[in-house]
């Protein structure tokens, strides 16, 4: 790595430190964060009370992003939104990624029958297409927020745990390790001690593309009508309860797809911005 | 050297079949969670318990589940689909038109976007740091992070609301003319297109950046070769491989896009079917429907897997 280093000096230099464009993104992302939070506290009406006498309002002064196909305002909707969205993704990608990365560093370290039997399963779970399987098991449960929850991060198990064993071998093969066994360590020590600490950058940076893929499924689930159900709405189901808009150009069909579009591209921007130290730092 | 090749190609088929084959258990499983008794919400309350009992053994549901699954695996594997709960017609039937016009959507959408990425890939990977790769890089991205139903309704309003080129929503079955044909496809194609073409010029262009930072380009550039030459004679025909994979797994995306694209245009293809099946828990038919589209993925990536195998120099 010192080659690489001694081409490209900026890396360097900026050891920990964010770029604009990073530090734009963490504010987006902090700000949504907030609002879902908060969100009680921040609506200007109450989300189920129809308060426009027209309905696809456009935006004025007093409902600023315009009211939905009931007369519903669209600003406190979204915000309200922004609690089921995030909430349920955060939620799922916290499941999806600690099982995954769990299960990757076991299957790393112990080898043999254990890692060819859970690598086989998790790959052939990975061929089934993320929606497909979301549809399958909403039409067999129906849907609720724990089923929600629990069908996200098992679709992106796969992906996380996949991820985190092509690390942990790379690490495994690592002298430091080989001393470890030769103390007797546990497998439970090796992996909390000596494998995590040096996957844990490039996981956590993992952990925030997972988080994107997420929080577009659930969108896209809601979106036919088979995710977050109605009284309740996160962004997606908002999309589909105004759709009816979309052919006079309501700002209610736009506005909740923008604030996905907001979060996603931040998390996206953040993790390409991210200093070269946290996000490569197995590799060094 | 050529044997090496063929057991390679032959146990990722096998790999294939035995993924297919747990992917064929997890579906059916996942339909059979669902709670209350399918002979009785099939009969409706005022059933009598005889009528129920009948249907359950008509229906082989009193046999155990290892034995229902071998049974729906055998009749997928000879074709017999089973009959669809909400209407009694065989599942055969229901799906062959639907599963056709499906097929046209993705083959005009693969059409159009394969020459568009890999126009794009190449070109913003061989123009690496310019304005016109970051242009493409930035679009690619925000493509790539926005929900499809998002592309999908902004593409309405950008070609249906403001420019009134096309109609917002396309009907299938009242096509007449060219134009209709034209009017019908346009709006779903776009959007899907959209959507694959911006996975497809990223990893396209992965590909080819990574050919070009290898050493025997290095040594062309050394050598004198014009940019031309090192691109064309140099890279691209080692970089052949990963972006033929690149291609088949980004198809891959089109089945999740299609479920979005047929339910926003009200296509009547295979995805709206099932999407429509779920609203009416018409079981085999989702089963049927999942199926397809599992073994359609698994085609696909197992496709991208063997191509790699096979355009790989090092293994001729």
């Amino acid at each position: 790595m010192t080659t690489d280093s001694a081409k490209t000096p900026a890396a360097g230099r900026m050891g920990y430190r964010f770029n604009l464009v990073g530090m734009l993104a963490l504010a987006v992302i902090l700000l949504w964060g907030l609002v879902a939070i908060f969100a009680h506290l921040l609506i200007p009406y109450p989300v189920g009370e129809i308060v426009d006498f027209d309905y696809f309002g456009p935006m004025s002064a007093q409902f600023w992003l315009g009211s939905d196909y009931l007369g519903r305002d669209m600003f406190s909707r979204i915000v309200m939104g922004a609690r089921y969205t995030v909430g349920i993704s955060v939620a799922a990608v916290a499941i999806a990624c600690t099982t995954g990365v769990v299960l990757g560093m076991i299957a790393a370290v112990s080898g043999g029958w254990t890692d060819t039997l859970l690598s086989r399963f998790l790959d052939a779970m990975s061929s089934i297409p993320s929606k497909l399987f979301g549809l399958v098991v909403v039409a067999a449960v129906g849907s609720s927020i724990p089923v929600l929850i629990f069908t996200l991060s098992v679709i992106y198990i796969p992906g996380a745990y996949r991820f985190a064993r092509a690390l942990a071998v790379n690490i495994n093969a690592m002298d430091f390790i080989t001393v470890a066994r030769t103390r007797g360590e546990s497998v439970f020590y090796i992996i909390r001690s000596e494998i995590l600490p040096n996957i844990l950058g490039p996981v956590l940076a993992d952990l925030g593309l997972r988080f994107v893929f997420i929080v577009l499924l659930l969108s896209g689930l809601s979106f036919l009508g088979l995710g977050v159900q109605p009284p309740y709405a996160d962004w997606g189901a908002l999309v589909r309860e105004n759709i009816g808009g979309l052919p006079f150009g309501a700002p209610a069909v736009m506005f909740p797809s923008i604030a996905i579009a907001s979060l996603t591209i931040s998390v996206n921007l953040l993790i390409d911005n991210l200093p070269y130290k946290i996000r490569d730092r197995s590799s060094q | 050297m050529n044997r090496r090749i063929l057991s390679l190609v032959m146990s990722r088929l096998l790999i294939a079949l035995i993924t297919l084959v747990i992917v064929s258990f997890a579906v059916f499983f996942a339909t059979m969670m669902l709670p209350g008794d399918t002979a009785t919400i099939l009969l409706g309350q005022a059933a009598t318990p005889e009528a129920v009992a009948g249907l359950r053994t008509a229906m082989h549901l009193d046999e155990p589940a290892i034995i229902r699954f071998l049974r729906w695996f055998g009749g997928l594997v000879t074709g017999d689909l089973g009959t669809s709960y909400a209407n009694d017609m065989p599942i055969a039937d229901l799906i062959a038109g639907r599963f056709i016009n499906t097929l046209k959507l993705a083959g005009v959408t693969a059409l159009f976007s394969v020459p568009i990425a890999l126009t794009l890939g190449i070109t913003a990977a061989m123009m690496r740091g310019s304005l016109y790769d970051r242009v493409v890089t930035i679009l690619t991205i925000g493509v790539i992070s926005v929900p499809e139903f998002m592309v999908a309704t902004s593409a309405v309003l950008l070609f249906a609301v403001y420019l009134k080129w096309l109609p917002a929503l396309s009907l299938a079955n009242e096509v007449h003319s060219i134009t209709d044909l034209l009017r019908v496809y346009a709006m779903p194609v776009i959007t899907l297109t959209f959507v694959v073409s911006a996975q497809m010029i990223r990893m396209t262009r992965a590909a080819v950046v990574e050919t070009l930072n290898t050493p025997y380009v290095e040594m062309a550039l050394l050598k004198g070769a014009s940019r031309q030459r090192i691109v064309l004679k140099h890279a691209l025909p080692n970089a052949l491989g990963p972006i033929v994979n690149a291609v088949a797994l980004s198809l891959s995306y089109l089945l999740g896009g299609v479920i979005i694209v047929e339910t926003i245009f009200n296509y009547p293809g295979i995805a709206k079917l099932m999407v429509d099946a779920v609203a009416t828990r018409d079981l085999p038919l989702i089963q049927s429907c999942a199926m397809i589209f599992c073994v359609g993925y698994l085609i696909l990536i197992t496709l991208a897997d063997i191509l790699a195998i096979l355009s790989n120099p090092r293994l001729r």
